[in-house]
């Protein structure tokens, strides 16, 4: 009887979650414009996406900012989490602090501020710009699911392979990366989802030519976001349903071989 | 891109400067053999510099000068008064303000600052009372779904933010899919739209998942043996929750309060979606005064003001959790 309440509690949780979502995937199947009148069941909204060349532009530059700032972040991530775990405890202490700032800082103002630096510096605002400050968000979260994984290791693995003649380089490569992997996998992907789904910042750190997906939805939301987009976002939403699905079900089998 | 524009000299130095230190980090890792890692964070801290703490001074320069660029606190007086600037200007032109009966202070920023504080408290216990229940059950090992648990509580927050808000509108307006729902019921139509209530329901909904995941986190990490322990010690189910559960979990709470409060003081959109004009939260307060009135100075007091309110919550709930143990979604 417990086992049931808690199990209805779950699901009523979880409905409330996906409510809007089933909404949106639902509405993008209507003929219709309107937003809460179903008018038969049509693909419309599917077929005038691919010709919505606004729509288009806007996914191509989301996807691809999101791609370039996973990629640099991971890089510039992984190489300082190496890097801080090498260091003494008074510097690695600093270090963190200043990753912290970031992370507790309200994204309006992390959006405020590096608008700030671009008007200042006289930087046109644009994707350049976007993709800057993407990386800039992205980051700390690299660094903090790969120094937990440096943290585990043992301090004198690196050493030993030293040691043993390895080169700094083949040592990096062949013994550091390896035990790492993880962690960079973890960031990375975090990283790319992060910037998908980015609002605040890319708002103020682009210009009104430059949109990604959010910027342009909040461009539409006053007169009314046009259907193409329920269908663009639920399209995304299976992909990546899918997508994780393939990697749960490949990581099951790695664990049961 | 059509965009790319073209950079100017401080991007110029930006770039020549992270070059500098890549190049340098090659160097050193070829040459020789036993170069200390911690070199390796160097590129890290230059871009944090330049893209965190630089930004940070800008905010902090702006918000203590005027248009000209000299010193000044009028941009904290005109947070405490939002006609400060303007009754200044004409006084500064000779008019006498009592006179036209103008003394009164502009209380809107003030008013919103305790508004929004009010509602991301009023976020907090909601999402608090919502997921608290939400993530004992998922911890619970009888079910062994929890990892597939956590999965589904992510899954919604791919789906893009600004979609999700506006869907909550498909449901809630005049027209809306609950309002059909109710009048193919017999019953009257609702207003539930365009009040702070829809607002706080839109914040509760973004986030909720922020705080399940801390507090599953902290209930899932404690040691089976201790509740059983407590149960065969002859505890009941509900002291064996109240005496051992609910403890271990502070950690979890925490960092869940954290995780919520914070961002939803600085609530962006969701106000203007939900809420229609008259609901006006910080976060829009701060964009406006940015974006709409064109004040960066007094835009930038704002946001410091709202930062120092974070630093000073952290702080707080740092003694609670002085080591951090909630942890973070990671």
């Amino acid at each position: 009887m417990t086992k049931f309440l808690k199990r209805s509690y779950l699901v009523a949780v979880l409905l409330f979650l996906y409510l809007p979502i089933i909404v949106l995937i639902v509405q993008s199947f209507n003929g219709g414009v309107s937003r809460s009148k179903w008018e038969g069941f049509s693909f419309r909204w599917y077929r005038e996406l691919v010709q919505d060349p606004t729509i288009m532009k806007a996914l191509w530059i989301t996807v691809s900012i999101a791609a370039l700032a996973a990629f640099f972040a991971t890089l510039l991530g992984t190489l300082a989490a190496i890097g801080i775990n090498a260091m003494r405890k008074g510097p690695q202490a600093g270090m963190m602090t200043v990753t912290n700032i970031p992370m507790t800082m309200p994204d309006i103002v992390t959006g405020i501020s590096l608008m700030l630096l671009f008007i200042f510096t006289q930087v046109d605002r644009g994707y350049f710009t976007m993709l800057l400050a993407h990386i800039t968000f992205d980051t700390p979260y690299v660094l903090l699911s790969v120094l937990p994984k440096l943290k585990e290791m043992s301090r004198f693995t690196y050493e030993a392979a030293l040691d043993l003649g390895a080169t700094p380089g083949y040592a990096l490569r062949h013994v550091l990366l390896p035990a790492v992997r993880p962690g960079i996998i973890t960031g990375a992907l975090m990283s790319f989802t992060l910037s998908l789904d980015d609002f605040t910042v890319s708002y103020f750190t682009t210009s009104p030519l430059v949109q990604n997906l959010s910027t342009l939805i909040y461009s539409e939301t006053r007169k009314g976001v046009k259907p193409t987009m329920n269908a663009l976002s639920a399209l995304m939403f299976v992909i990546l349903l899918v997508l994780l699905l393939a990697i749960n079900y490949r990581s099951e089998k790695a664990e049961n071989k | 891109m059509s965009n790319m524009n073209m950079p100017s000299w401080g991007l110029w130095l930006m770039a020549l400067g992270l070059g500098v230190f890549v190049t340098m980090l090659v160097i050193s890792v070829k040459r020789h053999r036993g170069v200390h890692r911690s070199l390796f964070a160097w590129p890290y801290s230059l871009w944090m510099i330049i893209f965190t703490v630089v930004p940070l001074f800008l905010i902090a320069y702006y918000a203590f000068t005027d248009a000209q660029g000299n010193f000044t606190l009028n941009n904290f007086y005109s947070f405490w008064d939002s006609n400060f600037e303007m009754k200044k200007q004409l006084s500064d032109m000779g008019f006498d303000l009592a006179e036209m009966g103008l003394n009164e202070r502009g209380t809107v920023n003030v008013d919103t600052l305790i508004y929004s504080l009010w509602m991301a408290f009023k976020c907090t216990i909601i999402c608090m009372l919502l997921g608290y229940p939400a993530a004992l059950f998922m911890a619970d090992r009888d079910f062994k779904l929890g990892s597939t648990l956590v999965v589904l509580f992510i899954i919604p927050m791919w789906m893009n933010f600004l979609l999700r808000t506006i869907a909550w509108m498909t449901l809630l307006e005049d027209n809306g899919i609950i309002n059909n729902l109710l009048v193919s019921l017999g019953l009257g139509r609702v207003r539930l739209m365009y009040n702070s209530d829809a607002v706080l329901l839109g914040m509760v909904y973004n986030y909720l998942p922020f705080m399940v995941f801390p507090i599953y986190n902290s209930i899932d990490k404690q040691p089976r043996m201790y509740s059983e322990a407590a149960m065969d010690l002859g505890a009941n189910s509900v002291r064996t929750f109240t005496k051992v559960t609910l403890p271990l979990s502070l950690p979890g709470i925490v960092s869940g309060i954290t995780m919520v409060f914070m961002p939803s003081v600085t609530t962006f959109f969701i106000p203007r979606v939900l809420g229609g004009g008259n609901t006006e939260m910080f976060g829009d307060l701060i964009e406006r005064t940015f974006l709409t009135a064109d004040n960066w100075n007094v835009g930038s007091a704002l946001a410091l003001i709202m930062m120092l309110l974070m630093l000073l919550s952290i702080s707080l709930l740092r003694r609670v959790d002085p080591k951090g143990e909630g942890g973070s979604l990671l």
